[in-house]
């Protein structure tokens, strides 16, 4: 589904990502951990196609096209999808519109009719339910005054609505509680199914106690220089970062 | 008249004023025709705003006009466009057009409602009880001025004690002359309750229309003020609307600027009464070379008074926005609150915008507040919209609609927020 060959980005002269590589299968889930300032959000918005970050190599393919090639519209509408760490507040665009228009948007995409009010409704009725949010937040302006977890549970009822292939969780687990995290990890869980794929970019491992993850990958200076299934997470959890940072320094 | 700034301008109009005064029989004598000698006195005696007016330093209407309007007696230049097309679709009103100022009786509705009086200018400031020039008398502005010498034509609506009229009247201005002054007399009475609507459109060549409107606004009537302009690419645009609000009145300026070479909206209140409320709304969205420069004034000359400004402005391309907000408290205004904020997006970096908040209190129990930003378009939010499929255009018009939406909000009228919206949507798709 996805393939990073050898991926470098850099933003402002600043290099990042300094050659990653990562084979997602449909059905998968990633989990790509690390030390802060690693670059694990660099590659989450890189994939996203956030145009601040400049890529200098390498290749990823999505579903056989090019994926560096499509601008972030474009990338959404094929399927992939990043739940962000900071939502952003935007005053004067309503939850329920601006869903609706991106829907829409998805759809025409791929080559379906519109949703017409009644059957937006009902399918935003049924995905609400999903993350247990409120009606009265979706009919206010888009994660404006929204707490953490309110703006964490909206991002993943907005994954819900989309249905995409690739669903990238960027620190998803940050500002919940364990209540609210329990809930984004079941609406997570119940999305997955044999044809899409998951990306969870955590520092923690208490996230991957709800999401399990297919394969655990840790990210230092902009590589990936480990490789395991979910129990290097709980390794990591026990011993920390730093042995992974000695060992990584000690094969340059 | 050596040192004088627009001398072009003014020779021109010493020449139509001689003609003017020739042709006026039995009106030389008149009252309203001292009131236009001395403006047209004044105007010959001050000039025009020179390049350093503070009012005008950053919209030098002066030489603009002297670059593209000959102020020669100019005859019907085209009338390509209709009435329609220059309309606001569903906009359920009595409708008055004026073509160059002049009332279009047959384009008009017959407005036939009790306590509503509508005559036409050059009708009513022969009139005994003259309005003509009552709150315009307390501008020093040279065009104001000009607009007192020279506007023969416009309307007077006079809304009777206690007169609730139940649909806005739209004013409809259609300009094919190469210049025009219109002078419109408004006089609401006490408890009266109305809306107006004020549209301005030009045809090709039409270079400048100035437009004054004197506004009396008696003890608790409450009126709606629209100013929508949208005139072709190379006409100039001046207007100065005049207010006076007496106690426990309350008055909605909105005004929005969509086109034209230059435009110059002066928009100036005095809260006169105890108790009154002012609210000014206002829009510009602005493309290509156009000129914007609304100039404001609320004067708070009462006890217990509010007032509450919103500008916000949109630029694109190489156009200009001005923006100056003046608000006075007087000693005798305690107890007053004034609000104002004036906010933009520069679309491009050759668009620009001046804005100037001038704050003048006397009083010292008063609770005034002022803003201003301008910035671009928030990338986060452009990507976020962008990251869940919606296309870059249409994740730029909902910003833009989101930045404009409380603005919108405020204009309580959806005939005029729709075309407003459709303007938006369809200067984004080009």
């Amino acid at each position: 589904m996805l393939s990073i060959k050898n991926l470098q980005a850099k933003i402002e002269d600043k290099e990042i990502l300094k050659g990653i590589n990562l084979e997602v299968k449909p059905g998968e889930v990633h989990a790509i951990m690390g030390p802060n300032g690693s670059g694990k959000s660099t590659l989450a918005s890189v994939l996203a196609g956030r145009e601040e970050y400049e890529v200098t190599g390498g290749e990823v393919d999505f579903l056989g096209k090019d994926l560096l090639d499509l601008d972030a519209d474009e990338r959404a509408r094929e399927g992939v999808f990043l739940a962000f760490q900071y939502p952003v507040e935007i005053p004067g665009v309503s939850t329920t519109n601006f869903m609706k228009t991106a829907i829409n948007q998805v759809r025409e995409h791929r080559g379906e009719k519109p949703l017409d009010a009644v059957a937006f409704l009902k399918l935003m009725k049924e995905k609400m339910k999903l993350v247990e949010i409120d009606q009265s937040l979706l009919s206010r302006s888009l994660n404006e005054g929204f707490s953490g977890g309110e703006k964490k549970r909206n991002e993943i009822f907005q994954m819900a609505m989309l249905e995409p292939k690739l669903a990238i969780l960027d620190e998803t687990d940050s500002g919940l509680d364990i209540d609210a995290l329990k809930t984004v990890a079941n609406g997570v869980n119940t999305l997955k199914s044999a044809d899409n794929a998951t990306i969870v970019v955590t520092h923690y491992q208490r996230l991957l106690d709800y999401i399990v993850p297919d394969y655990v990958h840790v990210l230092y200076k902009g590589r990936i220089v480990k490789s395991g299934t979910k129990d290097l997470a709980l390794e990591l959890e026990a011993k920390g970062y730093d042995w992974i940072k000695e060992e990584a320094e000690a094969t340059v | 008249m050596e040192k004088l700034a627009g001398k072009k301008v003014l020779e021109a109009l010493e020449t139509r004023f001689q003609a003017f005064e020739a042709g006026l029989n039995g009106h030389a004598n008149s009252e309203a025709h001292s009131i236009r000698k001395e403006a047209f006195d004044h105007l010959m005696k001050t000039g025009l705003p020179h390049a350093k007016h503070e009012e005008y330093k950053f919209t030098n209407l002066t030489k603009t006009l002297e670059k593209n309007v000959s102020f020669a007696d100019s005859s019907s230049t085209s009338t390509e466009l209709s009435t329609k097309d220059a309309g606001i679709a569903n906009l359920d009103a009595y409708r008055l057009v004026f073509v160059n100022g002049k009332l279009d009786e047959e384009a008009s509705s017959r407005i036939e409602i009790d306590g509503v009086k509508i005559t036409t200018l050059s009708d009513a400031i022969y009139r005994e009880e003259i309005q003509f020039n009552k709150e315009a008398v307390h501008s020093d502005d040279s065009f104001v001025a000009m607009n007192t010498a020279f506007a023969e034509n416009g309307i007077s609506i006079e809304v009777a004690d206690k007169t609730v009229i139940d649909k806005p009247i739209f004013l409809q201005f259609i300009g094919d002359h190469e210049d025009y002054n219109v002078r419109n007399l408004f006089t609401f009475g006490k408890f009266s309750e109305a809306t107006i609507i004020e549209k301005f459109d030009s045809a090709n060549g039409a270079k400048f229309s100035n437009a004054v409107n004197e506004i009396s606004v008696d003890v608790q009537a409450n009126i709606q003020y629209f100013k929508i302009e949208n005139d072709k690419t190379d006409s100039i645009h001046f207007a100065s609307t005049l207010v006076s609000q007496q106690k426990d009145s309350k008055f909605t300026a909105n005004t929005i600027a969509l086109n034209g070479e230059m435009v110059r909206n002066n928009l100036s209140i005095r809260i006169e009464g105890e108790g009154c409320q002012a609210y000014m709304n206002g829009l510009y969205l602005l493309e290509g070379k156009t000129h914007v420069d609304n100039h404001t004034v609320v004067d708070h000359r009462s006890p217990n008074t509010y007032s509450n400004e919103l500008y916000k402005g949109i630029m694109n391309d190489r156009s200009r926005g001005v923006f100056n907000g003046k608000i006075f408290v007087r000693q005798a205004a305690q107890k007053t609150n004034a609000f104002q904020s004036n906010k933009n997006i520069l679309l491009t970096n050759d668009a620009t915008i001046n804005t100037k908040p001038q704050l003048e209190i006397w009083a010292d129990d008063v609770q005034c507040s002022h803003g201003c930003t301008t910035g671009q378009l928030d990338k986060d939010a452009l990507f976020y919209l962008m990251a869940r499929g919606i296309k870059k255009d249409r994740a730029i018009a909902m910003l833009l609609h989101a930045f404009a939406s409380d603005v919108l909000d405020n204009l309580e009228n959806k005939a005029i927020q729709d075309y407003v919206e459709e303007i938006i949507t369809k200067r984004l798709e080009e």
